[in-house]
C-alpha cells in the first residue's frame, strides 16, 4: 500500500540517519568549545572498522560500541592537544588524520572485509510501537537508533538549559569573557573536543553494526564530510544538525526511490544529488544573497527565518586562546 | 655552541617524523600479524626491483609534483584547496571530451590536449575560488562538494554517453586512438614529455613564489590579509587567480594521467593524488625546492606498497599510513619544538 | 574564599608601590593608590600613562611584578579575574567582556554559578529588581548584540553588582555612550558610593572626573603624578597629567601650495561611534595634527581619507578629484598612504623580512621581483630611518621601536597626503626627532601630512593647524601658532575654547 512505502520509508531514512545524528551532534560539541575536528571522514572509518572488528572477535557489541567511542576520543585528543598544548594548525592536523585513519582502517580491517558479523538487534519498544504511523516510524527501530533520540534531546538540553552548557558556549564565542568568569577554557575545549570524537566513534560502530553491516574498504562512503557540512547547514544547534542529517538521509533514500522513476537518468546523478544539494545549502547558510533576500521580508519573518536559516559560527573557532 | 644547534635541528625535524611514522607503521604491522622487515623489504623492492618499477616511480611522480606544485600556491595564500582532487578530474574529463571531438593527428591533438587539461582544471578551482570569495562558502567544502560531484559526473559519462560499444565497465572507456597517447619510453610506462613538464611546473611555481610580485603578494595574503591589503594586495583577484592557477596544474596532472598512463578515462583517474599533494605541501613546509625529494620519497611508497598485496596478503594501504604518519608527526615534533622554544623565553 | 558580604558593606583598598613591566616598558613604575569606601575615586591620566594596566592588575587579569594589595588590610593575590570577583572587585571593561550572540539573560547566567542548574527563573527576576534599583531597562531576550554600549555596560555592571561585588572599577565608559545613557551612569554611580560601594572611575575627561569624584589620582609615565580632593580645579589636573611648558610652538613658515584634500561635511558612522560635519581643507606641505582622546573619531577621520570607510554623507576630494565612493585602490593610485599606529596587525606582515616588504611596496608593473632593487631600497630604509635590523630581517624580529621606523620607511616619497596614526608612539626623544626630521622633509618635497598623536608638545610643536576630536564630534582646525599646550588640553578634556 502506498501509505506503508511511506511509512517504512522514513523509518528506513530514521535508522540509516542515524550515524550522521552522533557524527552531528558530536562534531557541534566540539565546535562549541571552538575546535574543529576535520578528521571526522577518517574517524568514522576507522571507529566502523573498529567497532565492527571488535564485536566480531569478542562476540559482545558493547565492547564493540566501547572501543569504537575510545579510538574516536582518542584521535580527537590529538587534534585538541596538537592544537591546543602544541600550537599547531587545527585544520592541517584534522586533514593528515582524516587520511591516515581511512588508511589506518583499510589496512588493518582487511581481514574483516565481507565477513558476516554480528549487528545490532531489532527492539520495538512495546506499546509505543502500536502507535498508528508513528510507532513503526519511531519506536520499530535498534537500541542505537533510541540511542540517537536520546543524544538529540540530551545534547539540546545540555547546551541550552544547563549552567555547563552555556560556559560551552561562552567559550565558544569568546574565550577571554569566558576566562574572566572562572570557565577553564583549556579544560572545556579538551573535554568537549574527546566527547565529540567519541560520538563519532558511536556513529561509526553504528555504521557498520547496524546500518551498512560489516566492514569493506571505504565502507562509509564520505558521511564524515557530510557530518561536518551538516554542522555548519544547522547553524551549530543540535536540533537543526539532526534535521540536516535526517534531511541528507532522505535525500538519498529519495534518490535510490526515484531511479526507477527515471530510468533513463544514470545512478550517479541520485547518487551524487545529496552532495551537491549540500553545497546549495551551504549556499544558502553562507552567502550574501540570502542576506539581501532577508530586507524583503518582514520583520517577524526576518526572525524566523534568520532562526532557521542562518547561523553563524562560534567566533572563536579554530583560534588559539592564551590566557592572560 | 648556538651556531651547531640549528643544523642539528633541522636534519632531526627531517628525519625525526620518518622515524617516528616508521615506529608506528612497525606497531600497526605488529598488530595486523605481519614482519614489519618483510614488508618494508616488499614495499622498497616493489620499487626498485626493475627498470620497469623505477620508471614506475617517475610514473607516480609526475601528478604529485603537478598537483604538489599547484598546492603550493594556493597554500601560500592561506587557502586549504582541498578541492584539488576534483581539479584534477576537471582536466581529465576536459581532455577526453576533446578527444573524442576532435580527431587530429599527434601533432595536434597531443599540445591541445594538454590545453584542454589546463583550462579545464582551472574552471573547476575557479569554481570553487568563487563559492569561496562570494559565497563565502568554505574552500575546504566548496572543494569537498566538487570533488565529490566531479567524480559522480566521470562516472555518469564512463556509464552512460562515454561508455564503449560493448557495454559499461569499470575498466572506463575505450582506449583513446593512438594519436591520443602521449609518447612513452621504450618497454617501460614512463613519458620524458610528462616528467619534464611536471618538473618545469615544480620550478616555474619556484620561480613564481620566489621571484615575482604576484608570488610575494600572495605570501603577504596569506600571513596577514588585512596588513596585505593595506600595503595594496587585494584579497579577492590575487586568490582567485591561485585558485586557477593551482586548478590548471591539477588539471594538467589529471589530463597527462588520462593520455600517458591509462589511455583513456577510468573511474579513478585522479587516484587520490590530489589529497596526497597536500600532505607533500605540508611536509615540504611550503618550500618548492623539498617537493622533489619529499614526491619522491611518496612516490616510491605508491609504487612499491601494492607488492604487499601480491606477496603478503597486505593491503597496500600501509603505504598511505606511512606517508601520512610521517606528516602527521612532522606537525607534532614541530609543534613540541616551538613549545619548547617558547618555554624557553 | 572569603565573601565580601562578611565585612558588612564598603571595602578600603590599599595598593602599595606596585612595578608591573612588558620587556623593557615598565608600565606601572611603583604605584601607591588608597580607595576608600563608599567614594568615587577618579583615576586620571594620559593614553601609556598606567591606568588600564594598574586596573587589570587590581581585577585580577594581570599579575604584578612587586608591590602589594591589600583590602582592608588584608593581603591579597589574585592568578585570575573569577578569583578578584570572589573577593569583591569587579571592572568593567571600556570594550564590556560580554557574549555578543548570546541574550542578555544568558549573559547574565553565564559562569554564575557552579552546578547544574541555570537558574533562569530566579537569574531573571534579580536582573529585574535591579535594573528596575538603577533605572536601567534591560530586555532578557534581546541579544547582547543589538544593546547599545550603554546598554552592555548596564547588563555588566548589574551583574557584577549580583555577584556581590564590593569595589567596581569602570575603564573609560562614556566613551561611545549617548548623553542621557551618561546621566543615568552617573547616577548609578552616586547611589552605588552612598551604599558604601567603592568605585574607582578610569577616565581622561576632565569635566566628568570634576563632577563625579570625591578625590582624584594622575598618572603620567607609569608612576603617580598627583593627587587631589574635591573641590576639583580641572587647571590643577591638566598640570599633573601633562606636565607641560607654556612654550609657544617655534617654526619655519612653508608656503602651502593647492588643496590636496578636502572634506564637505562628510560623516562616517559605525556600530561604536559616529563623527558628523566633517569639513576640512588640507594644502599640500601643511601639516595637520589631529587631537584628542583614543576613539574620539580621529581614526575615522583617517580610514575615510584613505578610503578605507566609507562616507556616509558628505564629499571627499583629492587633488580635486572627487573620491567619495572610489575603493582604497584608488586612492592609493592618488598618492594617498595611511601609516596604522598597530605595527604587527595592520601595518606590517609578520613573517616577511625587510626587503620583501619594499618589494610589496615596488610601483613597478614588472613581473618579476627585481630583489636587487628591494634589498637596495630596504638598505635605504635602514639607513634613512636608522633602523637596527638587515634586510633579511624579519620585521617580527624588529624592536617595538624599529617596527615603527620600518612602518615609517615603507611609503613611497612622492605622496600627496600621508596619514599617519601615532608616528611616534614607543619611540625615544632622540628617535622621535629624527622622525619629525624626515616627516619635515617630506613635507618640503610637498606632502601633506595628517597625524594623531598624544603628546600635546609633538602636536603643538609640529603642526600648521590642529583639530581636535571629542567624544565623536570634530573641532574647527585651530592655528598651531596661537594656542598653548595647555589650552590644547583643556579642549581634549573636553572644555571647548
Amino acid at each position: 500500500m502506498a501509505d506503508s512505502l511511506v511509512v517504512v520509508t522514513i523509518s528506513s531514512v530514521i535508522a540509516a540517519s542515524a550515524p550522521l545524528v552522533f557524527a552531528g551532534v558530536g562534531e557541534t560539541l566540539t565546535e562549541k568549545a571552538g575546535v574543529v575536528n576535520l578528521s571526522l571522514d577518517g574517524t568514522i572509518l576507522l571507529t566502523a572498522m573498529t567497532g565492527f572488528a571488535v564485536a566480531l572477535l569478542s562476540g559482545s557489541l558493547a565492547l564493540g560500541f566501547l572501543a569504537a567511542m575510545v579510538v574516536g576520543a582518542g584521535i580527537a585528543f590529538i587534534v585538541a592537544y596538537g592544537s591546543i598544548a602544541l600550537g599547531q594548525n587545527q585544520i592541517a592536523l584534522g586533514f593528515v588524520l582524516t587520511l591516515l585513519c581511512a588508511d589506518l582502517s583499510s589496512f588493518i580491517g582487511n581481514p574483516y572485509v565481507r565477513r558476516p558479523g554480528p549487528s545490532v538487534p531489532h527492539m520495538p519498544i512495546p506499546g509505543l510501537a502500536s502507535i498508528p504511523v508513528l510507532g513503526p516510524i519511531f519506536f520499530d527501530q535498534d537500541m542505537v537508533v533510541y540511542l540517537s533520540y536520546v543524544v538529540i534531546v540530551a545534547s539540546w538540553l545540555w547546551i541550552f538549559k544547563t549552567q555547563p552548557g552555556l560556559g560551552l558556549r561562552g567559550v565558544g564565542e569568546r574565550p577571554e569573557a569566558a576566562y574572566a568568569r572562572g570557565v577553564a577554557v583549556q579544560r572545556t575545549r579538551y573535554v568537549y573536543t574527546m566527547l565529540g570524537g567519541a560520538l563519532v566513534g558511536l556513529a561509526g560502530a553504528t555504521y557498520s553494526l547496524s546500518v551498512k553491516l560489516g566492514w569493506s574498504h571505504g565502507h562509509t562512503t564520505g558521511i564524515g564530510w557530510i557530518a561536518l557540512a551538516v554542522v555548519i547547514f544547522g547553524g551549530w544547534h543540535p536540533l537543526r544538525v539532526a534535521f540536516g542529517a535526517y534531511l541528507f538521509g532522505a535525500l538519498k533514500s529519495l534518490g535510490s526511490l526515484m531511479q526507477p522513476a527515471f530510468p533513463d537518468v544514470p545512478t550517479q546523478v541520485f547518487q551524487t544529488a545529496p552532495f551537491a544539494l549540500m553545497i546549495l545549502a551551504l549556499l544558502l547558510v553562507s552567502g550574501d544573497f540570502t542576506e539581501r533576500l532577508l530586507f524583503y521580508l518582514p520583520p517577524r519573518g526576518r526572525r524566523l527565518f534568520n532562526a532557521l536559516l542562518r547561523g553563524t559560527p562560534p567566533a572563536a573557532l579554530g583560534k588559539p586562546f592564551r590566557p592572560g | 655552541m648556538s651556531a651547531r644547534q640549528p643544523r642539528l635541528s633541522r636534519a632531526t625535524l627531517a628525519l625525526l617524523p620518518v622515524l617516528l611514522a616508521l615506529i608506528f607503521t612497525t606497531l600497526v604491522l605488529l598488530v595486523a600479524g605481519a614482519n614489519p622487515f618483510e614488508a618494508y623489504g616488499n614495499i622498497l623492492a616493489g620499487a626498485f626491483e626493475s627498470p620497469r618499477k623505477l620508471a614506475d616511480v617517475a610514473v607516480a611522480a609526475v601528478p604529485l609534483l603537478l598537483c604538489s606544485a599547484g598546492g603550493l600556491i594556493t597554500y601560500a595564500a592561506g587557502l586549504w584547496n582541498i578541492g584539488i582532487e576534483g581539479q584534477m578530474i576537471a582536466g581529465a574529463l576536459a581532455t577526453t571530451w576533446l578527444i573524442n571531438a576532435l580527431p587530429l593527428p599527434s601533432y595536434g591533438l597531443l599540445p591541445l590536449s594538454v590545453l584542454a587539461g589546463l583550462v579545464g582544471g582551472a574552471l573547476w578551482g575557479l569554481l570553487a575560488g568563487v563559492l569561496r570569495t562570494f559565497g563565502h562558502v568554505n574552500e575546504i567544502f566548496a572543494g569537498l562538494g566538487l570533488n565529490f560531484v566531479a567524480a559522480a559526473l566521470t562516472n555518469y559519462l564512463i556509464f552512460g554517453p562515454w561508455k564503449p560499444p560493448d557495454g559499461a565497465t569499470m575498466s572506463g572507456t575505450d582506449p583513446f586512438p593512438q594519436a591520443a597517447w602521449m609518447p612513452t619510453l621504450p618497454n617501460v610506462r614512463m613519458s620524458l614529455i610528462t616528467f619534464v613538464l611536471a618538473l618545469i611546473a615544480i620550478g616555474t611555481v619556484y620561480v613564481l613564489l620566489r621571484g615575482t610580485h604576484w608570488g610575494l603578494r600572495l605570501k603577504a595574503i596569506g600571513l596577514n590579509a588585512q596588513a596585505a591589503r593595506r600595503l595594496g594586495a587585494d584579497t579577492t583577484s590575487n586568490m582567485l587567480l591561485a585558485f586557477a592557477v593551482c586548478g590548471a596544474l591539477a588539471g594538467l596532472a589529471g589530463s597527462l594521467q588520462a593520455t600517458a598512463v591509462y589511455r583513456r578515462l577510468i573511474p579513478q583517474i585522479s587516484g587520490g593524488y590530489g589529497y596526497l599533494s597536500l600532505l607533500v605541501v605540508l611536509l615540504s613546509g611550503s618550500r618548492a625546492e623539498w617537493v622533489p625529494l619529499v614526491v619522491f620519497f611518496f612516490s616510491v611508497i605508491q609504487v612499491g606498497s601494492p607488492r604487499l598485496e601480491l606477496r603478503l596478503q597486505l593491503d597496500s594501504s600501509l603505504g598511505g599510513v606511512l606517508q601520512a604518519s610521517v606528516a602527521l608527526f612532522f606537525l607534532l615534533i614541530r609543534g613540541v619544538r616551538e613549545r619548547l622554544e617558547r618555554k624557553r623565553e | 574564599m572569603l565573601h565580601p558580604c562578611s565585612w558588612g558593606p564598603g571595602m578600603k583598598i590599599e595598593l602599595h608601590d606596585i612595578k608591573k613591566h612588558f620587556g623593557p616598558v615598565r608600565a606601572n613604575d611603583g604605584i601607591s593608590l588608597y580607595v576608600d569606601s563608599g567614594t568615587i575615586h577618579g583615576l586620571l591620566g594620559e593614553n601609556g600613562a598606567g591606568k588600564t594596566t594598574l586596573m587589570k592588575i587590581l581585577a585580577g587579569y594581570q599579575p604584578y611584578d612587586a608591590g602589594g594589595i591589600l583590602l582592608n588590610g588584608r593581603l591579597m593575590r589574585f592568578s585570575s579575574p573569577a578569583e578578584a570577583i570572589q573577593a569583591g572587585i569587579g571592572m568593567l571593561h571600556q570594550d564590556p567582556m560580554d557574549f555578543p550572540p548570546l541574550s542578555v539573560l544568558d549573559n547574565f547566567l553565564l559562569g554564575r554559578s557552579k552546578g547544574l542548574a541555570q537558574g533562569r527563573r530566579e537569574g531573571e527576576k534579580e536582573l529585574g529588581e535591579l535594573c528596575q534599583r538603577f533605572g536601567f531597562a534591560l530586555d532578557p531576550d534581546v541579544l547582547a548584540n543589538s544593546l547599545t554600549v550603554g546598554e552592555r555596560q548596564q547588563l555588566e555592571l548589574v551583574r557584577l553588582l549580583s555577584l556581590g561585588v564590593q569595589v567596581v572599577i569602570l575603564d573609560e565608559p562614556t566613551t561611545g555612550i549617548s548623553a542621557p545613557q551618561k546621566k543615568l551612569l552617573f547616577d548609578t554611580l552616586h547611589k552605588l558610593a552612598q551604599e558604601g560601594l567603592s568605585v574607582i572611575f578610569v577616565s581622561h575627561k576632565l569635566d566628568e572626573v570634576e563632577s563625579l569624584c570625591s578625590r582624584v589620582t594622575v598618572l603620567r609615565r607609569g608612576k603617580v603624578a598627583g593627587e587631589a580632593v574635591a573641590p576639583l580645579s580641572s587647571d590643577h589636573l591638566v598640570q599633573m597629567m601633562f606636565n607641560q611648558r607654556l612654550s609657544p610652538s617655534t617654526r619655519a613658515d612653508v608656503s602651502l601650495g593647492e588643496v590636496v584634500l578636502e572634506l564637505q561635511d562628510a560623516a562616517v558612522r559605525t556600530y561604536r561611534l559616529s563623527v558628523e560635519h566633517m569639513s576640512l581643507q588640507v594644502r599640500s606641505g601643511e601639516m595637520i595634527g589631529l587631537a584628542g582622546l583614543e576613539g574620539s573619531g580621529q581614526r575615522l577621520l583617517m580610514q575615510a581619507c584613505t578610503g578605507l570607510e566609507r562616507l556616509a554623507a558628505g564629499r571627499l576630494s583629492i587633488a580635486g578629484r572627487d573620491m567619495t565612493h572610489e575603493p582604497y585602490a584608488r586612492f592609493l593610485e592618488a598618492g594617498v598612504a595611511f601609516v596604522p599606529a598597530a605595527r604587527l596587525e595592520e601595518g606590517l606582515v609578520s613573517g616577511l623580512t625587510l626587503c620583501e616588504h619594499a618589494a610589496l611596496m615596488a610601483r613597478t608593473g614588472d613581473f618579476f621581483v627585481h630583489w636587487k632593487d628591494a634589498e637596495a631600497q630596504a638598505q635605504k630604509m635602514i639607513g634613512d630611518f636608522n633602523i637596527i635590523g638587515r634586510a633579511e630581517t624579519m620585521v617580527q624580529e624588529l624592536s617595538g621601536g624599529n617596527q615603527q621606523r620600518a612602518i615609517l620607511a615603507l611609503p613611497h616619497d612622492d605622496l600627496r597626503l600621508l596619514i599617519l596614526e601615532h608616528p611616534t608612539r614607543g619611540l625615544d626623544l632622540e628617535s622621535t626627532r629624527w622622525i619629525w626630521g624626515k616627516l619635515l622633509q617630506r613635507r618640503e618635497q610637498g606632502t601633506a601630512i595628517l597625524f594623531t598623536s598624544t603628546d600635546l608638545e609633538e602636536l603643538v610643536e609640529y603642526s600648521d593647524r590642529i583639530v581636535v576630536f571629542s567624544g565623536g564630534v570634530m573641532s574647527a582646525p585651530v592655528d598651531a601658532g596661537k594656542i598653548t599646550v595647555e589650552e590644547l588640553g583643556s579642549m581634549i578634556g573636553g572644555r571647548q575654547q
